[in-house]
């Protein structure tokens, strides 16, 4: 009963303190906090469930209409929310560690960039290019399926690979396509190289949104559908036989679990979610480069997985945000709030500020906060904040 | 297409070639011996190794503004460099395992790799917050020696330099003394008792712990060595410029055998070979269809198809996989 009073008291209290503060990063994380808050108290389903809704659906919309960044803010969280539980499926359900997973994110990026801008003209020839905006709805699906066609074409070769050995193949994979976006502008120009792909075309938004709460809900919408079919997939006989494959792959196909047809699924799965997530992005940007598909980023998913717990739907949803968040609003508010104070010549310790060297700028050190993540969750936590349901009952029995 | 231009500049890819194979095979020493003992990938091998460098260009540049760097003959401010490079990058090696590797030997085999995975981007943020905060740049240059800078025309289409002089001697001494630590001594025996079976070196008495150790220090000291020459040859670094090299030398590690130290060099001359002539001859044997930057994924492809094919190696030492 008191936590249901506090839940409602935190969430709405933060929703308005954003309302009266709308530039502040503390009362913005408050807010998140506030959601993570109803998710996890001791509450009845139906006022959870609801708290949610109102928060995601009305109050999130909202806050975004005052400032569209902390919008951009969640709809990035979306996608990286759809991107880390794609790997949880293959790293933490199936237990095949994948360095290269972006790289089904720029495949799926780059098949709507290619068709959705006059830069199909320069390969295919004539005028058709580009698509009007309403064929990216079927470009979701298609972006989805050539990812996950990606991810067998990965799997079928790499299906002998264990462990670190497959570690090292994916990432290997995932600079190959990496260096390849960057060198197909000849002889035959796919991709434009460095300089990238604009203008990209978007859908028409229906109801008149703008495009803010546009992606905001679209994101929202294909996270919900992901965080189901993950689900679904998790208490089905693949999601045990993958588990079964992680535990011990002897066993697992001993017990007649297909192996082949499980990993080229579990890698089919994964990829497809980064795919639906790339064309969205794409259109989101209009501009896509090479340098949105780096390892860096590959790692960054990485590291959202570990923090929240491999294997866990939940975790995954939570390790996207708190890193997402972390890079584009902790850094950087840091950064910002560093500046002021330089500029109004603080001194600490009877140091001045504005003596710290131009080059330190908090914003970049995003390797470190994945690098940080991933050693300590390894040491002191390798089942992660909120560890899988399955494998909590084994820790406890 | 200009044959005559094609074998004009044969002998100086060969040269190139040969000095990135020296450099390779170096770095790969470090993943290959860590392999060897432990079975397990040093992921933050290239961030030891281009710590190595900055610790010589912090050397260098101290010992100019001191204005020792001209004052001091050139082989002893070489030595001085190299020696605080792998001091450097040896000490780091032996911290990294005591920190993120010792608690984990126990784990699944994919936790340490991931914890490998962080220190590598913990430490090349490291880097950047070091030299952001030092010298408020992370893009550091090495001073130029002119002694070094001295170039002998062999024939007409071939000159070589000192440096590439010293690149190619200094990585040849660097491997006869690991050879001839590893195979000729007291300690090198119990490096590969404990890469044989570590249960059984600890009943002969070998403290195996402090062996790991040892081999992280060697291994990371030859990894820094590698910094220093890769400094003096390319002359610019910074803090991400270890990783794709680092890659690279994996793979040579991997072509070569991992775990086997003769592949490790063979890898690396092979990989390094490779690269220079892909590098020079394929955008002129396309026609300019197909640039340098494929070399990337040539030896990338090498990686994906000798791990698939062939994961022993070339030289083929027989691993055992832990699933």
């Amino acid at each position: 009963m008191i936590q249901s009073l506090l839940a409602v008291a935190l969430t709405g209290v933060s929703a308005f303190a954003v309302a009266v503060y709308p530039r502040s990063v503390l009362v913005f994380l408050l807010f998140q906090g506030s959601i993570l808050f109803a998710y996890r108290a001791r509450i009845p389903d139906w006022l959870r469930w609801s708290l949610l809704a109102a928060a995601l659906l009305v109050l999130m919309p909202a806050i975004g209409y005052y400032n569209g960044y902390y919008l951009e803010v969640a709809t990035q969280v979306g996608i990286f929310v759809a991107l880390a539980l794609g790997l949880n499926i293959v790293v933490g359900l199936a237990g095949l560690l994948d360095l290269g997973y972006v790289a089904f994110f720029a495949v799926g990026a780059y098949s709507w960039a290619i068709v959705g801008s006059p830069h199909a003209n320069v390969i295919f020839g004539g005028e058709s290019f580009p698509l009007a905006g309403g064929w990216f709805y079927l470009f979701l699906l298609v972006g989805l399926g050539v990812a996950a066609l990606t991810g067998v074409l990965l799997g079928l070769p790499v299906l002998r690979l264990h462990g670190d050995y497959l570690a090292v193949v994916t990432l290997g994979f995932g600079e190959v396509i990496r260096v390849l976006a960057n060198n197909l502008d000849k002889p035959i120009n796919f991709t434009n190289g460095p300089k990238g792909i604009t203008p990209i075309s978007r859908p028409p938004t229906p109801l008149g949104l703008p495009y803010g709460e546009y992606f905001y809900f679209l994101a929202l919408l294909i996270v919900i559908v992901v965080v189901l079919v993950n689900r679904r997939l998790e208490n089905s006989h693949i999601g045990r036989a993958w588990e079964a494959i992680r535990e011990d792959e002897l066993a697992a196909r001993a017990m007649g679990v297909p192996l082949v047809r499980m990993k080229l699924m579990a890698f089919a799965c994964g990829a497809s979610f980064a795919g639906i997530m790339g064309v969205l992005f794409s259109a989101k940007q209009i501009f896509i480069n090479p340098e949105s598909f780096t390892f860096l980023e590959s790692i960054g998913v990485l590291a959202m997985v570990i923090l929240g717990g491999m294997g866990s739907i939940p975790g995954a949803i939570l390790g996207a945000t708190v890193v997402t968040v972390l890079n584009l609003q902790v850094l950087k508010g840091f950064s910002l709030w560093l500046n002021e104070l330089k500029n109004a010549g603080v001194t600490v310790l009877g140091y001045s500020l504005a003596d710290l060297p131009t080059q330190f700028e908090p914003a970049k050190y995003e390797r470190m906060v994945f690098g940080i993540i991933l050693v300590l969750m390894m040491i002191y936590r390798p089942q992660g904040i909120f560890p899988a349901r399955r494998r909590q009952r084994e820790m406890t029995q | 297409m200009d044959v005559a231009l094609l074998i004009g500049i044969f002998p100086q890819v060969l040269l190139d070639g040969i000095i990135l194979g020296f450099m390779y095979a170096l770095i790969a020493l470090g993943y290959t011996m860590v392999y060897g003992v432990l079975e397990f990938i040093n992921f933050a091998h290239s961030e030891i190794f281009i710590v190595g460098a900055f610790v010589g260009v912090e050397v260098m540049l101290g010992l100019k503004s001191a204005g020792l760097l001209d004052g001091l003959p050139w082989p002893v401010v070489l030595v001085l460099v190299l020696v605080a490079g792998m001091a450097g990058s040896g000490l780091l090696a032996v911290t990294v395992e005591r920190v993120a590797y010792r608690p984990l030997r126990n784990a699944p085999r994919l936790i340490p790799l991931i914890s490998a995975i962080g220190i590598s981007f913990f430490l090349q943020d490291m880097i950047r917050l070091f030299e952001s905060l030092w010298r408020n740049a992370f893009n550091l240059v090495y001073p130029t020696l002119d002694a070094l800078n001295l170039r002998f025309e062999l024939t007409e289409t071939l000159d070589v330099s000192v440096k590439s002089l010293v690149v190619i001697g200094g990585a040849l001494g660097m491997l006869w003394a690991l050879h001839m630590i590893v195979n000729r001594t007291k300690v090198g025996t119990a490096i590969r008792a404990v890469a044989e079976d570590q249960a059984a070196a600890s009943l002969m008495g070998i403290d195996v712990n402090r062996i790991i150790s040892l081999t992280f220090l060697i291994g990371g000291a030859m990894g820094g060595a590698a910094g220093v020459l890769f400094g003096v040859q390319y002359g610019l670094i910074n803090p991400y410029s270890g990783f794709i090299p680092g890659l690279k030398a994996f793979t040579a590690a991997v072509l070569g055998g991992i775990g086997n130290i003769p592949g490790a060099m063979v890898g690396g001359l092979v990989l390094g070979l490779l690269e220079a002539f892909a590098a020079s001859y394929l955008s002129l044997l396309t026609g300019g269809a197909f640039g340098a930057e494929y070399k990337d994924i040539l030896a990338f492809s090498i990686l994906i198809l000798i791990l698939i094919f062939r994961p022993k190696g070339l030289l083929g030492e027989v691993v055992r996989e832990r699933a």
